[in-house]
């Protein structure tokens, strides 16, 4: 099965919120039911991690598991009903110029890069730090505790039928967006990834836009 | 020059044993039988194994691992397998933390292969596919879900909801193809079947029995589990897993630094 791709008319001359999130930079926003969350690779190949949150109650927030079991299939993309972990739906990609999104691979740290690259590269930035930096003083009730496994926009994370676990090139591209419609009040936060020592930002990590639209 | 087992200072090399000991009688330290569907937590400590034993040959049990120290501190799927490049785990594998450090690891393993992202059954999914059955009526034969009962025991230690990530699902194998989607598949399954897990920290263990969230069987029945826990030591310099990749390495050298 190939990855199904579909543009989105909307225009960002009628977004509400236009913003780029330079990398390794934050970014916690809310977005509410109905309005459309776009995200737009502005120069390719730039991981972009992000966890959603019940806005009501932050104690909800995005589930890897309950979006696997939901769809039976471990990718995300165009239709993807992305699950919270109490089981409701938080939001649906409605549009997706690039075809595949990873949920298994989990955002950078610190502490995961001195095991998977060497002790001494602990003092690089990573998305954890990025993270833990967005949620120090929230006015959310966010803890570290509530920094579940997020999602991988733009990221390439194959699993073979052994069991095997690669980190590819990624399959975007300059300008490529994937776009979901709000089906609850959310809190989203991003990391956009710093990540220089494997090819999930192409090591050279970019900027990315982010953009809503008011219920359509 | 890079950090790594062979370049740590000669006073926390000597730290690490030349090897942990195998399963054997004589170091036993407690059983407990875990029936089909229901939930444990407890207390493990370094230098003690968990053994779990699928009795009738469908067990699944779902497991999340906390640092009994600091429980902020708890198994994270991703970090596990991508230091490993695996999807599932089983034999060589350490279980790793979200702060880089292995929390556990399997020197053996007669499976070959255990879940690691379809995480548990709810009250949903148990009722939908197998009806209900209420303590009223059915008494502990009722039918129970892995989420609740992981919910439960997490509460007992000022844990909740919140706390539940991806969780290991032993002894259940679920294949994926090209496209990502999900197939479970029974052929590891075998009255017997066991896995070791070593503790490599102290550890909070929450552990769920109830039936794997994609397992197609047509009626709930979910398996026994039998847990013996003996005195193993931790990872020694010759260990399977310390040597399964240059990551693992790295890894156990963050978790001595612990308890150095």
């Amino acid at each position: 099965m190939s990855p199904i791709t579909q543009t989105s008319s909307l225009d960002p001359l009628h977004a509400v919120l236009d913003a780029v999130v330079p990398a390794g930079e934050p970014w916690l926003q809310s977005v509410r039911q109905g309005q459309i969350f776009r995200i737009v690779d502005l120069e390719g190949n730039q991981a972009v991690d992000t966890l959603f949150y019940n806005a009501h109650d932050v104690e909800e927030h995005y589930s890897l598991t309950r979006t696997i079991q939901a769809q039976r299939a471990l990718y995300l993309g165009l239709g993807s009903r992305l699950m919270s972990s109490e089981g409701r739906l938080m939001c649906t990609i409605v549009a997706d110029t690039c075809g595949r999104h990873d949920t298994l691979g989990g955002a950078c740290s610190c502490e995961s890069n001195t095991v998977r690259y060497a002790l001494e590269k602990r003092g690089m930035h990573a998305c954890r730090d990025s993270f833990m930096a967005a949620i120090a003083n929230n006015p959310y009730g966010l803890l570290k505790r509530d920094i579940a496994s997020n999602i991988n926009f733009f990221m390439n994370v194959p699993v073979t039928p052994e069991g095997g676990l690669t980190f590819e090139d990624g399959i975007s591209g300059s300008g490529k967006y994937v776009e979901m419609r709000a089906e609850m009040d959310l809190l989203v936060l991003i990391s956009n990834c710093p990540q220089l020592n494997n090819p999930c930002n192409a090591y050279q990590p970019t900027p990315i836009r982010c953009l809503v639209w008011d219920p359509q | 020059m890079q950090t790594s087992f062979a370049t740590l200072p000669p006073l926390a090399r000597a730290a690490v044993p030349a090897h942990s000991t195998p399963f054997s009688e004589d170091l036993v330290l407690w059983h407990e039988q875990l029936g089909g569907g229901s939930h444990w937590s407890g207390v493990l400590r370094r230098g003690n194994t968990l053994r779990l034993v699928d009795v009738e040959g469908r067990a699944n049990v779902a497991a999340l691992f906390f640092n009994l120290e600091e429980r902020t501190e708890r198994y994270n799927m991703p970090d596990t397998l991508k230091a490993q490049h695996t999807a599932f785990l089983t034999r060589g594998h350490a279980l790793y933390s979200d702060m880089g450090r292995v929390l556990c690891s399997i020197p053996e393993d007669s499976c070959g292969w255990h879940d690691t992202v379809c995480g548990v059954s709810t009250a949903d999914c148990v009722r939908e596919r197998y009806g209900e059955a209420r303590y009223q009526e059915h008494r502990n034969a009722m039918y129970r879900n892995g989420q609740d009962g992981l919910e439960v025991e997490l509460n007992k230690w000022g844990l909740g909801r919140r706390d539940i990530g991806a969780n290991v699902n032993f002894f259940s194998k679920v294949r994926t193809d090209a496209s990502g989607a999900l197939r479970f598949d029974t052929s590891n399954r075998a009255p017997g079947q066991f896995v070791d897990v070593r503790c490599e920290m102290n550890l909070l263990v929450v552990l769920a029995s109830a039936p794997h969230p994609l397992d197609p069987a047509p009626r709930y029945q979910p398996g026994t589990v039998q847990m013996t826990v003996w005195r193993s030591g931790t990872a020694g310099a010759d260990d399977v897993c310390r040597l399964h990749c240059p990551e693992n390495d790295r890894g156990f050298i963050n978790t001595e630094r612990w308890f150095l």
